[in-house]
Formats: C-alpha cells, sequence, structure tokens
C-alpha cells in the first residue's frame, strides 16, 4: 500500500487527473449552492447572449443560463457514469466470481454469454434498446450498465482462476469455510485492484456514452440539462452562439481526460513489475 | 488444424442462437403491450396498419416459445420483413446497399489508426517515461477524451463553413455527375477527410497503448536479452524480434474491434451525413422502424461472430501454441 502511493505520487500526470477528478466531484455535489441562475428558467430578453459578467457562459436559445446548466449537467454525467459503472461492476463481480470459483459448466455458461455480449456493437445495441424503452436518466443509466459488464466480468475470473490455487484459499477450504465465505472474505478482496482500475477507466467511458446518447437526441431527455444535450441543442445555432457548443465539450473533454490520467496512474502504481521496469528505464533516459 | 476449425464452428452455433436470443428479448423489453407502445406517435392510420405488421412479423399474439421459434425461422429464410418506413423496402436490401459503405469508411480507417499508433506505441515503449513517451501519452489521451460529436462540429465550423476548403456533409457533392474523372476522385476524397480525421484520432489511444503495453512486455523477455547479447543492433533487436511478438496481443484486439467495423460509427455517421449502418440505425430508431432496427441488430452481430470466426481460425493458422492449445489467450 505503502509503495502504492508512492508509485502514484510519483506520477506527476495522474496527480493532476486526481485533483481535477476532486474538484468536479466538488463542483457537482455543491451546485446548488454554486449556480447563480436557475438552470430551466427561460427569459425571452436574454436568448443567445454571449457570455458576460451576469451570464459566464452566455445563455442559450431560450434565455437560459448556460453555466448554471453546465453545472447541473455535471451533475448528471457523474451520477451516470458511477451508477452505470457502478451496475456494470456488480455484475461482472458477481459473474466472474461465479465462473473463476466454480469452473466447468458455470464458467463455460458464463465466458460464453460475456462473448456474446461483445458480438454487439455497444452503441448498437444500445440504440435498439432505448427504442424499445421511454428514455429517463434511470434508463440510460441502466442501459449503460447492462451493456459494459464484460470487461469486469474477465478480470475478476481471472483473478480467481490464479488466486484459488494459493495456500491460503486452500487451506480455508480445507478447514470448512463455505464456499460463499471463501470467495467473499478470501479471494475477493486480493482480486479487487483490477476492478478498481476498471471502474476509474469505465466511468469516463460511460459519460462520453452518455453525451453522445444525449447529443444525438436518445439520451437523457430535456428539460434535464446534460453536457450532450446543451450540445445537441447549441449545434443549431453554432454560428451565432459558439459557447453553447464549445464550453460543454470542453467539459466532456476534461472530465474524460481526468478520469484517465488518473486510471492509467492507479494501474501502472498497482502493477509493480511495470514500476520495476519504469525505474529501470528512467534511470537510463537520464 | 481440421479439429480446431471444427471446434471454433461448434462454439459459434449456440452464440448464433444467442444473438437472435437476445435481439428477441429486446423486442419484449417494452412495458405492457409492445405494439401499443411503439406505435403511439405514428398517425392512426398508419399506426393501425404497423400494428397489423408487427403482429404478423412477431407473431406476438401467441405464447412466446411460439414466437420465437416462429421468428427464428423467418430468420433462417434470410426473411427480416419490410421497413416501416413510406418506401417500405426490405429491410435486407436497405442494409446491403449501407454496409459496404461503412466497411470501406471504416477499414480505411482502421489502417490509418494502425499506421499511427504502432510507431508511437513502439516508440513510447522503448523510451517509457522518455517526453516523447509523455507527450504522446497526452495526445492520444486527448484524442480519447475529445468527444467525437463535438470534435467533428468545430472541424466543420473551420474546414467546411469559415475557410471552405472540404465539405461538410455526405459523399458526394451534388454535381458529382458533371465531374471530370479526376476531380471525382478528389471530391470523394475530400468527403472522407472529416470522418476519418475524427475517428482516428479518436481510436488511436486504444491502439497506441495496448502497443505500449505488449511491447513493454516483450522487451523484457530472455529472448530479446539473448538477442541484444549476440550484438545484434538494437533496431534490429525491437524492429523485428520485438515488434514481430508485441504484434500478437494488437491482432487479438483487432479481432475484438470487429464490432465497431461492422456496424460503423453511429455519432460520426449521423454528424457528416454518410449514408452507412449507423446512420441507418440512427435513424430508424427515431422513426421507431423496428424491422429495420431488429435486422440491423441481428445482420451485424452474426457478420462480426462469422468475422471473429474467420480471425480465429486465421490466429491458429499463424500460432500453432493456439491451434494446440485450445483457447486464444484474451
Amino acid at each position: 500500500m505503502k509503495d502504492f502511493w508512492k508509485a502514484l505520487s510519483r506520477n506527476r500526470l495522474a496527480l493532476v487527473g486526481g485533483a481535477v477528478v476532486l474538484f468536479l466531484a466538488a463542483l457537482a455535489i455543491l451546485t446548488p449552492a454554486l449556480a447563480p441562475w436557475d438552470p430551466n428558467r427561460p427569459d425571452v430578453k436574454k436568448i443567445l447572449d454571449p457570455p458576460s459578467r451576469t451570464h459566464l457562459l452566455g445563455t442559450d436559445q431560450l434565455g437560459r443560463d448556460v453555466f448554471s446548466r453546465m453545472l447541473y449537467g455535471s451533475r448528471v454525467s457523474l451520477a451516470v457514469g458511477f451508477v452505470s459503472v457502478g451496475i456494470a461492476a456488480a455484475i461482472g463481480i458477481v459473474l466472474g466470481s461465479l465462473a473463476g470459483y466454480n469452473g466447468g459448466m458455470v464458467d463455460g455458461f458464463v465466458m460464453r454469454l460475456v462473448d456474446l455480449m461483445l458480438v454487439f456493437p455497444r452503441f448498437f445495441l444500445l440504440l435498439a434498446v432505448l427504442a424499445f424503452l421511454t428514455p429517463s436518466i434511470w434508463t440510460i443509466m441502466a442501459v449503460i450498465g447492462l451493456t459494459g459488464w464484460m470487461g469486469v466480468t474477465r478480470l475478476v475470473r481471472a483473478e480467481f482462476l490464479s488466486l484459488k490455487e494459493r495456500e491460503f484459499v486452500v487451506w480455508s477450504q480445507n478447514v470448512g469455510a463455505t464456499g460463499f465465505r471463501v470467495i467473499w472474505r478470501h479471494i475477493l478482496p486480493n482480486a479487487l485492484a483490477p476492478v478498481l482500475v476498471a471502474m476509474t477507466l469505465g466511468i469516463p467511458a460511460a459519460i462520453l456514452t452518455e453525451s453522445g446518447l444525449s447529443f444525438l437526441g436518445i439520451g437523457v431527455p430535456p428539460p434535464h440539462a446534460t453536457w450532450g444535450n446543451i450540445l445537441n441543442e447549441g449545434k443549431e445555432t453554432i454560428e451565432i452562439g459558439w459557447w453553447l457548443s464549445v464550453y460543454p465539450g470542453l467539459a466532456i473533454l476534461v472530465t474524460v481526460l481526468s478520469y484517465n490520467l488518473l486510471g492509467e496512474g492507479i494501474r501502472d502504481a498497482l502493477d509493480p513489475r511495470l514500476r520495476q521496469a519504469g525505474g529501470r528505464f528512467v534511470a537510463r533516459s537520464g | 488444424m481440421f479439429w480446431y476449425v471444427l471446434r471454433r464452428v461448434l462454439i459459434a452455433v449456440p452464440l448464433l442462437l444467442g444473438i437472435t436470443f437476445i435481439s428477441f428479448l429486446v423486442i419484449h423489453l417494452a412495458p405492457g403491450d409492445p405494439v401499443d407502445f411503439h406505435t403511439g406517435d405514428l398517425s392512426p392510420d398508419s399506426s393501425a396498419q404497423a400494428k397489423q405488421m408487427l403482429r404478423k412479423q412477431y407473431g406476438l399474439d401467441k405464447p412466446l416459445p411460439v414466437q420465437y421459434w416462429n421468428w427464428l425461422i423467418r430468420l433462417a429464410r434470410l426473411d427480416f420483413g419490410r421497413s416501416f418506413a413510406p418506401d417500405g423496402r426490405p429491410v435486407l436490401q436497405k442494409i446491403g446497399e449501407r454496409l459496404p459503405i461503412t466497411l470501406m469508411l471504416n477499414v480505411v480507417e482502421m489502417a490509418i489508426i494502425l499506421l499511427f499508433a504502432v510507431p508511437i506505441g513502439v516508440l513510447s515503449a522503448t523510451r517509457q517515461y522518455s517526453r516523447f513517451d509523455k507527450a504522446t501519452t497526452v495526445f492520444v489521451f486527448m484524442g480519447f477524451a475529445t468527444p467525437d460529436f463535438w470534435f467533428a462540429l468545430l472541424l466543420i465550423l473551420l474546414f467546411a463553413v469559415h475557410l471552405g476548403w472540404l465539405p461538410a456533409s455526405g459523399l458526394r457533392d451534388i454535381n458529382w455527375e458533371y465531374l471530370s474523372f479526376w476531380k471525382r476522385h478528389w471530391d470523394f476524397l475530400s468527403h472522407l477527410i472529416l470522418p476519418i480525421g475524427v475517428a482516428t484520432f479518436g481510436g488511436l489511444a486504444g491502439f497506441s497503448r495496448y502497443m505500449r503495453q505488449s511491447m513493454l512486455e516483450v522487451v523484457r523477455q530472455d529472448y530479446i536479452q539473448s538477442a541484444r547479447a549476440k550484438g545484434l543492433a538494437e533496431r534490429v533487436v525491437i524492429g523485428k524480434h520485438a515488434l514481430r511478438n508485441a504484434m500478437l496481443p494488437i491482432v487479438t484486439i483487432l479481432g475484438l474491434s470487429l464490432p465497431g467495423l461492422i456496424g460503423g460509427s453511429v455519432i460520426v455517421e449521423s454528424i457528416f451525413a454518410i449514408p452507412g449502418m449507423g446512420q441507418l440505425m440512427v435513424q430508424s430508431v427515431f422513426q421507431r422502424d423496428y424491422p429495420v432496427i431488429m435486422g440491423n441488430l441481428v445482420i451485424v452481430s452474426t457478420l462480426t461472430l462469422v468475422a471473429n470466426l474467420l480471425a480465429d481460425v486465421a490466429y491458429g493458422l499463424v500460432d500453432p501454441r493456439i491451434r494446440l492449445g485450445g483457447r486464444r489467450r484474451q
């Protein structure tokens, strides 16, 4: 653990990413206190006002304050990111543990299910499912989560396959611990590191997916402000109101980039082999 | 080799059934009677007609297992029904027109991505933590993090609207018929530059990071040390011995990106109005054109399955360890 923090603190990119992630989370939590305007209140006298002191990022085609809408949008993005990745990780952990621990038929079935889900292009499956459902923020979270658990399942299964042969696991099985207890108390805690990395990298991917769907007009429906649907509405007026398109896109970019840098940093810090090699190469390049 | 191929084919059969089963589940996602729900926003007239068609296509009044079985039989005859759109053309025909466009676009795009990603990955692995490594890391991460729809909008604004250098959408100019031979080629190319540029920037991260990772692992192997020890030039060690082995996982990742290759980029195709599979999918979702949606889902995933199978066979041909060891390492 100490090595992990030491390695992470040496990775400047990851630290910057982590700081931005914390900052964005704080913004999202404090949104109701920070937002200067009601995000959904239109004002016909202020349609498409450029950024100014009263409206930091301008107003949109209905005269709503873009800065406030983006703050509320950050809550949607983060909520979708966390919840959908939570769903995916929960499914992945359960299926991966079952497959890895039991082996045999169960393993075969779960892995075929993974193969099967991977045959569908993700966005096609999302669109097909959404075509049949009433759009809401909850369906978006559920659908992104339910189509994204395959990676975690594979990771957890692989960890289980190597961990279940280790002495401490075999020992606890021999003294009569139940399968559930062995999985829950002994194997799972040791298998969670790669899941953590996958989750950190899954959140930005989910945020991108949500904003893409909202941009197409199939995602989180209005009046909820999300970065994707602000962009979707703003693209019509991109030549008059560039601020409607530029800022939400930048917000997505910065958010996704920060999570990715943090996630990669955690991965490098957790992998002792890479760390060792890193040290060697750093010494060489001076 | 025969047994290896046979085993792969036998694994593919239940997957094919699974594809149809999952697609069938998708139809029944809607709460209540799916027919009442989907046709809600159509006019009463076309709605009644569409309901009839839906009921006939999916036999929705029968018990579920019967519905599924009947649907399977129709699929086996390649009967995907007709589109709900006013043209009412067979689904298969609509998809057949669009698949080649998407495939062409994605194969070119994939080739360009590999052309950049492999050298970037190799160089940043052999100089881990150098300035080049850090700069390319940030660059490819920027590419991954930039929402493609946003980047596309900005590029259209700059190159199509302000500078007028490149066309903003479609694949051909409206005056295509009257262009000379060479102008036609340039016209077609110029329509591809922006969409392929956007997709390449976004796709660079995945491959270059895998390449870097794989190369980092390979250069630590003993056989690389022995190649160095016997006095080979570093260029040969990296460019020949290490690169060949480091490329193997890339082939696997290439197999995993097949669904995207066949399905196409939904967002890029929508923004640039490219008449491919992705655009067809989005349009049919908006028009609630269920036969096309279901046809798309089943056909794209089945083609992916077939392509995966071929990739597996090719992989087995190249690498005897896989053929003999059973499963491909993933």
